[in-house]
């Protein structure tokens, strides 16, 4: 981390009253951090185990028996975990790219509009399903998916059309599931975007201008470059998470469908049923798979572009 | 371009700006298309306002639609009339909001506080403590099995609490806004005075620090009013459903309603023919979605400091 010089000079004096009071204040917080964060870390270790539970949590670790690599031969060997990557790494990988190029591209055109005040009223609407929680976007859905009282079916059937099940229509899902997570996610990178591009001088556009540098010129040529450093955080961000998936997106908006579940299970949808029906080593090797994987990704992602460019690198 | 000159509207820029920007046609297309966008966002959440106030049988009738054909109070004072039900589960999410935003914004200060020091000795160390779960975490399983057994949180209320109230992300932003806003001599001079750290941080850190103290609650207030998973995950207990809890069972079971009117002595059958399922559920939904769409966009823009403070490095 950034400072080694500043840590050895730290080292070299004493313990003060200041050092205790403030180890004092930052007791809570630390107590949580193991609690909450570093417990579950070493409880991942019940993967290799055949856990039961037998009374408390500790006496269970303690008496149910290690089992090795067990629990893994038996996830890869049922196909279902090899649909269920695909299913994660593929949706995410459509999410990244479109979740960087169009708030990107919405950023860029909604401060090309003429009127501020409008284009304030339109940030403002599209930010709004972002506080949404999937329960509240699940419920919405419905009221325009629903097979009998449906929007969508009711006006298929006032154009003279069938009513359709739509819970139940495989192809109709990936498609809209990403466009759920465009929903609900552009208004908020394009705030996180537009913050950047307000803070690029104006100046830069004024010479441009002058200089007779079109729009488009100067978006490609002054714009996008300053926002290079942003564009690479976010995308380090959300590589890191690539094991992980929206759970609510993935259980809640397709409501649990069983004639979906090969077009919508995702690792996270799977570890939590596989916990819901307790078969504990099935899931508990599924989570070690995607916390180790999506470790390793984050810090290949992070070593990338530390080498290619110092400044943008998150560790 | 005489004309256009001409018509120029008041909130418009002056000079250079007004020829230096996208073209009139331009302009009307990306209008266009953001008001596209911008309704997508929100007619849904107005066909669901409209269901709520439709009268049941116009919904059986004619299904859902943004004029209720029919329309009506029932959806809410079906809601009334279950007020038990409904009161308890309003309580449940005000209360797990109130005290987990203050809780949350007071563990997060402090370890934002701590970290923004510059010579304080433990300080590598726990900048560790706070980046480690940002790389890597337990999962589910075994924070599941930690959070329920270990620490005997089933079916409590600070299961819903308090795994949600420290995030690193949340610390950094913190840490950022401490280092970059509190004056060093500020503290120094305070320190030299005889004050204590708690008392630095308590009477003069955060009285200068509101906006990253607003953000901080406002991201957290957000998070446990929107929360349902802790919920799903770990309560049994009817009785400590919040209302996201609340929906999310009505959606995947409507006899949940059935079966909490049977414990107060109307039977079964006779509350399912008569309840108003569809505008009763569309009414639990404008009560949780009213509070947020009517406090987000006062509040945007500490949502905004706070989402770029957390892109900053420090």
């Amino acid at each position: 981390m950034a400072g080694d010089r500043k840590k050895a000079k730290v080292k070299k004096r004493r313990w003060r009253r200041d050092d205790t009071e403030l180890t004092l204040l930052a007791l809570p917080t630390t107590i949580w951090y193991f609690l909450f964060s570093f417990l579950p870390m070493f409880g991942i270790i019940i993967a290799f185990k055949e856990f039961k539970i037998n009374g408390g949590f500790l006496k269970s670790f303690f008496s149910s028996k290690w089992v090795g690599f067990n629990n893994f031969k038996f996830l890869f060997s049922s196909k279902d975990i090899w649909l269920i990557i695909r299913n994660t790494l593929g949706y995410n990988i459509v999410f990244i790219i479109l979740g960087i190029v169009i708030p990107v591209a919405a950023a860029i055109a909604i401060g090309q509009i003429h009127s501020k005040r409008m284009a304030k009223v339109y940030q403002t609407a599209m930010f709004m399903p972002y506080f949404l929680s999937w329960v509240v976007v699940t419920a919405l859905v419905w009221a325009f998916l629903s097979y009998d009282k449906g929007l969508l079916n009711n006006l298929l059937e006032s154009m003279g059309y069938e009513r359709q099940q739509w819970y139940m229509k495989k192809g109709m899902w990936p498609p809209f599931l990403v466009f759920m997570n465009l929903w609900k996610g552009v208004g908020y990178g394009m705030v996180v975007y537009l913050a950047t591009i307000t803070g690029i001088d104006k100046t830069y556009y004024e010479a441009a201008g002058i200089d007779g540098a079109t729009i488009w010129q100067q978006i490609r040529y002054i714009t996008l470059p300053l926002m290079k450093n942003v564009i690479i955080m976010m995308f380090i961000m959300k590589v890191g998470g690539i094991f992980y998936s929206d759970f609510g997106l993935f259980y809640q908006v397709p409501r649990d469908s069983n004639s979906l579940y090969n077009v919508v299970y995702t690792l996270d949808v799977y570890v939590y049923k596989q916990l819901r029906t307790s078969t504990t080593g099935m899931s508990a090797a599924a989570a070690f798979v995607q916390s180790v994987a999506g470790c390793i990704t984050i810090l290949t992602a992070n070593a990338i572009v530390r080498k290619i460019d110092r400044e943008s690198a998150m560790i | 371009m005489a004309a256009e000159i001409k018509n120029k509207k008041k909130n418009e820029p002056d000079g250079f700006d007004r020829f230096n920007r996208v073209s009139k046609t331009v302009n009307v297309i990306l209008n266009f298309i953001f008001v596209l966008a911008a309704l997508a966002c929100v007619i849904p959440v107005l066909l669901v306002v409209a269901i709520s106030f439709s009268a049941e049988e116009s919904i059986l009738e004619y299904g859902y639609h943004f004029i209720p054909k029919i329309p009506s109070l029932e959806g809410y004072v079906f809601l009334v009339s279950q007020g038990k039900m409904i009161v308890r589960a309003l309580g449940v999410s005000l209360f797990v909001t109130i005290v987990g935003t203050a809780l949350g914004v007071l563990l997060t200060t402090l370890m934002g506080y701590v970290l923004s020091r510059p010579d304080y000795k433990l300080n590598g160390f726990l900048t560790m403590v706070v980046f480690i779960p940002m790389v890597f975490n337990g999962g589910l399983v075994s924070t599941y099995f930690i959070v329920s057994q270990f620490l005997g949180l089933k079916d409590s209320m600070w299961a819903l609490i308090l795994p949600l109230s420290v995030s690193s992300f949340n610390v950094i932003v913190c840490r950022t806004f401490f280092k970059t806003t509190v004056p060093e001599s500020l503290v120094e001079s305070a320190k030299m005075d005889g004050a204590s750290q708690l008392m630095i941080f308590g009477r003069i850190v955060l009285p200068i620090s509101l906006p990253v103290l607003a953000t901080i609650g406002l991201f957290l207030s957000f998070a446990y009013w929107n929360d349902w998973y802790q919920s799903m995950l770990y309560i049994d207990d009817s009785k400590l459903l919040s209302l996201q809890a609340l929906l999310n069972q009505i959606l995947t079971n409507i006899q949940m309603l059935v079966k909490n009117a049977a414990t107060i002595g109307i039977t079964a059958a006779e509350m399912l023919a008569k309840m108003p399922q569809e505008s009763a559920r569309m009414a639990i939904v404008v009560l949780i979605v009213l509070p947020i769409a009517c406090a987000y966009p006062f509040f945007q823009k500490y949502f905004i400091s706070g989402l770029t403070v957390g892109a900053v490095k420090g």
